[in-house]
């Protein structure tokens, strides 16, 4: 069984309050299309389950075969030391359809982000190597591709709706 | 399935028209085989543009990763281009499946190799070997754990 390594810490982006009893973590890529379509269910799953659930998410951008995978992690990352990671997070994936080269700077306009440190972190080599260790995560963990969901640590080994059909079965 | 201690049997095969890779030319390297039933079906092009991101970190280990199907090599050159691999596919087409025979992954039912990963040291010896369920992509966090175990060696 593939387990998450290394344990989520304080360098991973997390909703979550202090009652949650059910961790869960996404390894996903901002331009792949079963990513996309996970994203408005993993919102209901956190809708529906409110405190009882966190999230957190990894970057696994696969660039060969999505060109603005990586640039699109960058971009969230940077947006993260702003503190509106979730915020770009959510505006890409609501974008995804259009993502392309010159969009981030929209995007970060859109959120409110102060756009020259955007820029600038953006390219910074600390920034890259976020979402570099997150890929190398992913890859230690067994991520077989994206999304590749964890629960409590430990991969789970479905699609977003076996995620919510088996949460909606704990629950009762 | 050929199982870790094992000496990997040598192979030839064509990885393009004209080219012929011999498993000895890695002498001296690490060496993923990945066995995988088909080019173009969903769940093998995931595995092949997972091991494609990956190749920096095989390389870390010395390790050449070639995948291995009996698809023909022109079938091999249409997916490749497809999907940008950067990583040799092999054509086990003729006398087909004779490698995969030997490894002990060829599946006489449906005709095409089993989804099976072997990782070969640098003497030429199988230090891992795992067979995947067909439908189940195995990603690639085994193959690193073995490489990592060839290292501490």
């Amino acid at each position: 069984m593939s387990t998450l390594k290394p344990s989520l810490s304080d360098k991973d982006h997390i909703q979550a309050s202090e009652s949650a009893t059910v961790e869960i973590v996404e390894f996903g890529d901002y331009e792949c299309p079963y990513c996309g379509d996970a994203y408005p269910i993993v919102k209901e799953i956190q809708e529906t389950f409110g405190d009882q659930i966190s999230f957190a998410f990894r970057n696994f951008p696969l660039q060969e075969a999505h060109p603005f995978a990586f640039p699109a992690a960058l971009a969230a990352e940077a947006a993260a030391v702003q503190g509106k990671f979730w915020e770009m997070h959510d505006a890409l994936y609501d974008n995804q359809h259009r993502l392309a080269e010159d969009i981030f700077t929209e995007l970060a306009e859109t959120i409110g982000l102060d756009l020259e440190k955007f820029e600038k972190d953006s390219q910074s080599e600390e920034i890259k190597q976020k979402v570099d260790s997150d890929f190398e995560s992913g890859v230690r963990s067994g991520v077989n591709g994206t999304p590749s969901f964890y629960v409590d640590g430990t991969k789970f080994d479905g699609g977003v709706l076996d995620l919510y059909q088996m949460l909606k079965e704990s629950a009762e | 399935m050929l199982e870790k201690g094992s000496k990997a049997p040598d192979f030839e095969l064509n990885a393009t028209p004209d080219q012929k890779i011999k498993l000895k030319d890695f002498k001296g390297k690490n060496v993923i085989l990945a066995f995988y039933p088909a080019d173009w079906s969903p769940v093998c092009s995931d595995q092949m543009a997972l091991y494609n991101e990956m190749l920096n970190y095989f390389s870390k280990y010395d390790a050449q990763i070639l995948g291995i199907s009996v698809d023909s090599v022109w079938c091999h050159l249409a997916f490749s281009g497809d999907r940008k691999l950067h990583f040799p596919l092999l054509a086990d087409f003729e006398p087909k499946g004779e490698v995969s025979k030997a490894y002990g992954v060829y599946d006489e039912e449906t005709g095409e190799s089993k989804r099976a990963l072997f990782v070969i040291d640098n003497e030429g010896e199988i230090a891992w070997s795992y067979l995947s369920p067909t439908a189940v992509n195995p990603g690639a966090d085994g193959i690193l754990d073995a490489l990592e175990e060839i290292k501490k060696k």
